[in-house]
């Protein structure tokens, strides 16, 4: 099928079900007047029930818990996969020794440098408080993994190589993903469901309250953590394996 | 315009899957297809919202105060994460292409391996 036959046919099925869609949204209830009812039901029960007024927290560590395990399943598959895709080079080029690179000007060194401890510690701080306010372990996990790209332009990616970052990446993630199914196993131990909230629920508004929330978060973080950083190292070092070509 | 949010979802949907469609690049079609994902943050966001509703974490509102669903932003982070590791997959996926057929085009994947 030439270019052209495809997009037109593309633009006459993408028309129609455009058009389907359309019909389908104006159906639903006008933008702003949301329905509910599990958005008011959660607003009215956590609080009391969880001690914690992250009713996305809330939501995502325990009422819909189990699919945030399957959702953390797919990141680790995932990421597994794109890593073994992207090893497979560096296994023959190892051999060959890592060929080298311009070094990156002294402001880009030392801006990256200067940042790479603050940002892991605000990241560290938005994994900790994310079942008190908006944050968690998903962003907080995506900002420790920033600090990777800082050390990058801070020049460090051959030595952080060479010290077994991207194991260390690895078991990151891999711990990450465990503790969180450890999690939702002792819920089923200690209280009999899977992912129950079983531990003291504290005093709302502390960093240790609201149960499993924030060790779910923590888990979430570093699972988050490793696995980005580790798909960004792997990218970066295709990068730097190509350059010589 | 009570539907606006959801035409802008409608329109994202269609765009990207055009994009991929008639992508000639492995890289712009990953692109396009977290295009056509983010119209689901739309849909899911735009359903969830009330006129007048705060952020649903009660830090410094009372708990009495309307606040927006929870259940479709945490939906939502669910849908954010899941387009990021596909995409993150389907790139490095486009590097062992290139690597294999020493092309990005779509087209000519297909005519090398046939």
């Amino acid at each position: 099928m030439s270019r052209r036959v495809r997009s037109v046919v593309a633009l006459v099925a993408l028309g129609a079900l455009g058009t389907v869609l359309v019909i389908a949204v104006t159906g639903l209830e006008p933008f702003g007047h949301y329905p509910g009812p599990y958005g008011d039901v959660l607003a009215k029960v956590v609080p009391g029930e969880r001690h914690t007024g992250q009713l996305v927290a809330a939501t995502v560590f325990d009422y819909r818990g189990f699919d945030t395990l399957g959702e953390e399943m797919i990141l680790f598959a995932a990421v597994c996969g794109a890593a073994a895709l992207l090893r497979v080079r560096r296994r023959k080029r190892e051999e060959a020794g890592t060929p080298a690179r311009p070094a990156p000007s002294f402001a880009t060194r030392a801006t990256g440098a200067a940042l790479v401890g603050p940002v892991i510690v605000f990241g560290a701080y938005v994994i900790a408080n994310g079942h008190i306010t908006p944050g968690g372990g998903f962003s907080g996990g995506v900002i420790v993994a920033g600090a990777l790209v800082l050390a990058y332009a801070a020049g460090q990616v051959v030595r952080l190589r060479r010290v077994g970052s991207i194991a260390l990446l690895e078991g990151a993630e891999a711990l990450g993903a465990a503790g969180f199914l450890l999690l939702a196993v002792g819920g089923l131990i200690a209280a009999g469901a899977l992912l129950k909230n079983f531990l003291p629920l504290g005093t709302s508004g502390l960093l240790l309250s609201a149960g499993t929330i924030p060790v779910g978060n923590v888990a979430v973080g570093i699972e988050v953590a490793g696995a980005v950083a580790l798909v960004i190292a792997e990218f970066l070092e295709q990068a730097l394996l190509e350059e010589p070509e | 315009m009570s539907v606006l949010a959801y035409l802008v979802s409608v329109w994202l949907f269609v765009v990207g899957i055009y994009g991929v469609v008639t992508s000639r690049h492995l890289v712009h079609l990953v692109i396009c297809l977290a295009v056509a994902q983010s119209s689901t943050y739309v849909l899911l966001l735009g359903i969830g919202y009330r006129t007048g509703g705060q952020a649903p974490i009660f830090g410094d509102i009372p708990t009495s105060t309307p606040v927006v669903d929870p259940v479709v932003q945490s939906l939502t982070l669910t849908d954010v994460v899941v387009s990021a590791t596909v995409s993150a997959l389907l790139l490095a996926l486009a590097v062992q292409a290139h690597r294999r057929f020493g092309s990005v085009d779509p087209d000519e994947l297909n005519a090398l391996r046939g």
